[in-house]
């Protein structure tokens, strides 16, 4: 750790505004910024979704698009230059040479067409000249401790992993030996073990090349385990900052406080079965000794097709391979698992939305060979709520028609009945009545998601699967919204399954949790025995790669390892 | 090689379909070949004669059959009128055909994909209206129109070019920019609509991060991934290309197969204009096998495993 009072300062950034072009004129996007970052230090910048963090580092990068965003105000100081300043030659020798940059999309952050050899050696010519251009790729990539590092060079960004593209980001910025590196959520788009590879790496890689490193990120557990010190952005305002430990234990501004709140913390519903309000309320009814609203046997998805005398068949893949779980009504069924692992298709294929195979039992019905006439009033008791609120409601729609088109679907009331019902369900996920006749633009996501809930529950389900339905959603809203959940579980008596791949929600969220890896369920058990009594080696490793949102509890535990 | 192995099975059941439809279109037409050859003032016994020579007295069943087994010979037949075989007659005129189309398709794409990225990057200006309103103007003015313009504005009054015939160079100026610059116009449009969406990539955002210049960006970064869609798109256009040519090398005097097929249309002279259409779906399916085959080359993602 560097303490900031002595070491020298890199960047610096003073007042900087920068105002956006709208059709009503121009909007603040960033109001007065200001902050250095001292040698070898690490700074996070942490906000949610809108807070000007990521507009803050494209400013420094002299990225902003400049038919929609503007800097009005304010100097970025690199070694005594103020890059707002300086030429467009003067710049992109800083940019790449002595400021770096690694977004957030490694999966579309390389060029398609381009090998990655040539990506890498690009770089290093812009900033080095030509010699030894390759060499420098290749000790890059080793560096960033990438497989087959030679084998590499020559492939191009499709063949490469998510995880594998964000090393070979990381290479092509530190290639040139910037004296700063930016990262723009290097780690959001990935999974949690290769998030927790990916942060050791950037760790180890900051004490060899020196460089000094400004993380951006919304997730409070990144910023425990990686800050030096913090910035608390909020709607374009930088509102607190301060070391780590300090922005952590003693947080000043009622916003950090918030957000530190509403952070999940693994662990921190140990020693009880039920999950627990994030807001204190009664205990749950005990729902045993009921059968099973939900029962899956043996449960297999295969995509491709088997090879038949005429044709050579594709290679099947196994995408669900034979999973069978039960959920008890009004209980919450946690499926946790990595991208790829089969979780997102096991909730389609037991809503019957994709083939399959194996028994599905709804409500005591088994779904398997129904046709979609028989489906329907199956669908009445199961609904889904998906992952991109955005995405999932028709922006044409009134949201009044689309929380009403399930019950217009099941033949459920009288148009007035159906009107009373969409104003009740509104209010049930905290939205007033009036939201009926507006559109889905006007809402923000977790508006949005509350609509979808709403819509789910139109038809009064007794089941309703949850497909990463928080994901897309900032913390405090996210925390907001699974509150609603459960509150709705209490009082309608639902059943959820519930999948994630952040094990800290699932821990919120569920009385029992599955554990998905390549298809197959790899453990199974009630929250308890899972979170605290893991029996598999892989379970174990999914918990240890959480970032834990304490950088002293953090630092405890790097040091024991 | 499996693909190209199934896409030349796939041509040849193109080429058949194509020699189905067309025969059967032309034995449907009221023209009856047999008394264009003979003339007006030919007796009845005389057309009936010419009918049976040229086997047009047969059901038409077994006309096609005799088409087919011949023109899997290799032969495509005699022409009525002028009583040479086919081949030699398109033979004779296809290399001027396709130095004309590939003038064209050069204006075309040099054109469209200059113009389209300026556009591009201009976005909003007012380069990007003009050109906008230009490739608008080409795409939906008639090619003969344009032709005409052409020739009296540098042929007539300036006289830089040729007015009409076959030669040097100075000759295919002319037919080879009024037979690009309608597409032009088209592959403008196309391209700087790719161009926009490749710009607002990630991976471009990453190149200026990287400190290129705006110019490698724009010609390393942007331009190989804005044609890909471009390339499938020149392979389906040889085919609306065959009936600008047709067009072109009526007003330009141009003697290619065009100007064969103008002439046998007018005097029904069946074998000719089955053999030229044959051609021309010929070029159409190596013109889309050609699109496939360069693909892979600028995408990786595609390339056989």
């Amino acid at each position: 750790m560097t303490s900031p009072e002595t070491a020298a300062t890199v960047l610096s950034v003073r007042d900087l505004s920068v105002d956006a072009r709208t059709p009503e004129g121009l909007k603040p996007v960033l109001r007065d910024i200001g902050f250095d970052l001292a040698s070898g230090e690490t700074l996070c910048i942490a906000g949610e979704s809108g807070s000007g963090k990521s507009v803050t580092s494209l400013a420094i990068m002299g990225l902003l698009p400049k038919a929609s965003l503007r800097v009005t105000s304010g100097e970025i100081l690199l070694g005594g230059r103020d890059l707002l300043k300086i030429s467009n030659r003067a710049m992109r020798q800083v940019r790449g040479g002595e400021i770096a940059m690694v977004f957030q999309e490694p999966m579309t952050s390389l060029n398609p067409v381009i090998s990655i050899g040539a990506q890498l050696t690009e770089a290093i010519r812009a900033h080095q000249g030509s010699e030894n251009a390759e060499a420098v790729a290749l000790r890059m990539l080793e560096a960033v401790q990438i497989t087959e590092p030679a084998r590499r060079l020559q492939q191009y960004p499709h063949e490469l992993s998510g995880g594998m593209r964000q090393r070979v980001m990381i290479a092509m910025a530190l290639s040139c030996q910037p004296k700063v590196l930016i990262a723009d959520e290097p780690t959001t788009a990935l999974d949690v073990t290769v998030q927790a590879q990916i942060l050791t790496l950037m760790r180890e890689l900051k004490t060899e090349f020196g460089t000094s490193i400004v993380l951006i990120t919304h997730d409070m557990g990144v910023v425990a385990e990686m800050a030096d010190r913090v910035l608390i952005m909020q709607g374009g305002r930088l509102i607190e900052q301060g070391s780590a430990v300090a922005i952590f234990n003693r947080p000043e501004q009622p916003y950090t406080r918030q957000l530190l709140a509403a952070v999940p913390r693994l662990g921190a519903h140990a020693g009880t079965d039920g999950p627990p309000r994030i807001t204190p309320q009664p205990a749950q009814p005990p729902a045993e000794d009921r059968t099973p609203i939900m029962n899956v046997q043996d449960l297999r998805v295969t995509y491709g097709s088997p090879a038949s005398r005429f044709l050579k068949g594709k290679p099947q893949v196994h995408a669900v391979d034979g999973v069978s779980f039960d959920i008890l009504p009004g209980q919450t069924l946690g499926l946790v698992g990595e991208s790829g692992s089969g979780k997102s298709t096991t909730g389609k294929a037991v809503l019957g939305l994709i083939p399959s195979s194996g028994d599905v039992l709804i409500d005591g019905r088994n779904i398997a060979g129904l046709s979609q006439r028989e489906m329907r009033p199956v669908r009445r008791s199961a609904q889904m709520i998906f992952q991109d609120p955005y995405a999932s409601l028709d922006s044409r729609m009134a949201v009044g028609a689309a929380i009403a088109e399930p019950m217009v679907i099941h033949g459920i009331g009288s148009k007035s009945e159906r009107q009373d019902r969409v104003a009740d369900l509104l209010r049930r996920v905290g939205l007033t009545p009036d939201a009926a006749t507006r559109y889905p633009h006007e809402f923000s996501g977790g508006q949005r998601q509350r609509i979808c809930i709403a819509r789910a529950l139109a038809v009064e389900p007794k089941i309703i699967v949850a497909d990463e339905s928080v994901a897309a959603l900032d913390v405090s809203v996210r925390a907001r919204v699974l509150d609603l959940m459960l509150e709705l579980q209490e009082t309608m008596g639902l059943a959820y399954l519930f999948i994630s791949h952040d094990m800290a929600v699932i821990e919120r969220m569920s009385h029992h949790v599955a554990v998905m890896r390549g298809g197959k369920i790899v453990e199974t058990g009630t929250r308890r025995e899972i979170f605290e009594a893991p029996s598999q080696e892989y379970t174990r490793a999914l918990m240890a790669a959480v970032p834990i949102p304490d950088p002293e509890l953090y630092q405890k535990r790097a040091g024991a390892n | 090689m499996l693909l190209v192995a199934r896409r030349l099975v796939q041509a040849l059941l193109i080429l058949l379909g194509v020699a189905a439809i067309t025969f059967v279109l032309l034995y449907a037409l009221p023209a009856d070949p047999a008394r264009m050859i003979a003339g007006r003032s030919a007796t009845a016994q005389t057309v009936a004669n010419i009918r049976h020579e040229l086997g047009l007295d047969q059901p038409l069943l077994m006309q096609f059959w005799h088409y087919l087994s011949n023109l899997l010979s290799g032969n495509l037949g005699r022409s009525y009128a002028q009583k040479t075989d086919v081949w030699t007659l398109i033979a004779a005129r296809l290399p001027a055909t396709l130095t004309l189309m590939a003038a064209g398709i050069f204006v075309e794409v040099l054109l469209g994909l200059t113009l389209g990225t300026i556009a591009a990057i201009r976005r909003g200006g007012f380069v990007d209206r003009l050109v906008m309103m230009a490739s608008f103007v080409g795409t939906s003015a008639p090619q003969f129109l344009v032709a005409l313009l052409l020739l009296y504005l540098l042929a007539v009054t300036l006289g830089w070019f040729p007015m009409s015939g076959f030669g040097g160079f100075s000759h295919v100026v002319l037919p080879g920019v009024t037979l690009g610059l309608c597409g032009a116009g088209w592959y403008a449009r196309m391209v700087r609509s790719a161009m926009i969406d490749v710009l607002n990539q990630d991976y471009v955002r990453t190149a200026r991060a990287k400190g290129l210049s705006s110019r490698r960006v724009i010609l390393r970064h942007a331009l190989p991934n804005a044609i890909l869609p471009i390339i499938a798109m020149i392979g389906i256009d040889i085919g609306q290309f065959m009936g600008g040519v047709v067009v072109v090398e009526a007003v330009y005097g141009w003697p290619g197969i065009g100007q064969l097929a103008w002439q046998a249309i007018q005097q029904v002279d069946i074998p000719i204009i089955m053999g030229v259409t044959l051609t021309s779906a010929l070029a159409i399916v190596i013109g889309n096998l050609l699109a496939d085959l360069i693909a892979p080359i600028v995408d990786p993602r595609i390339r056989t495993r």
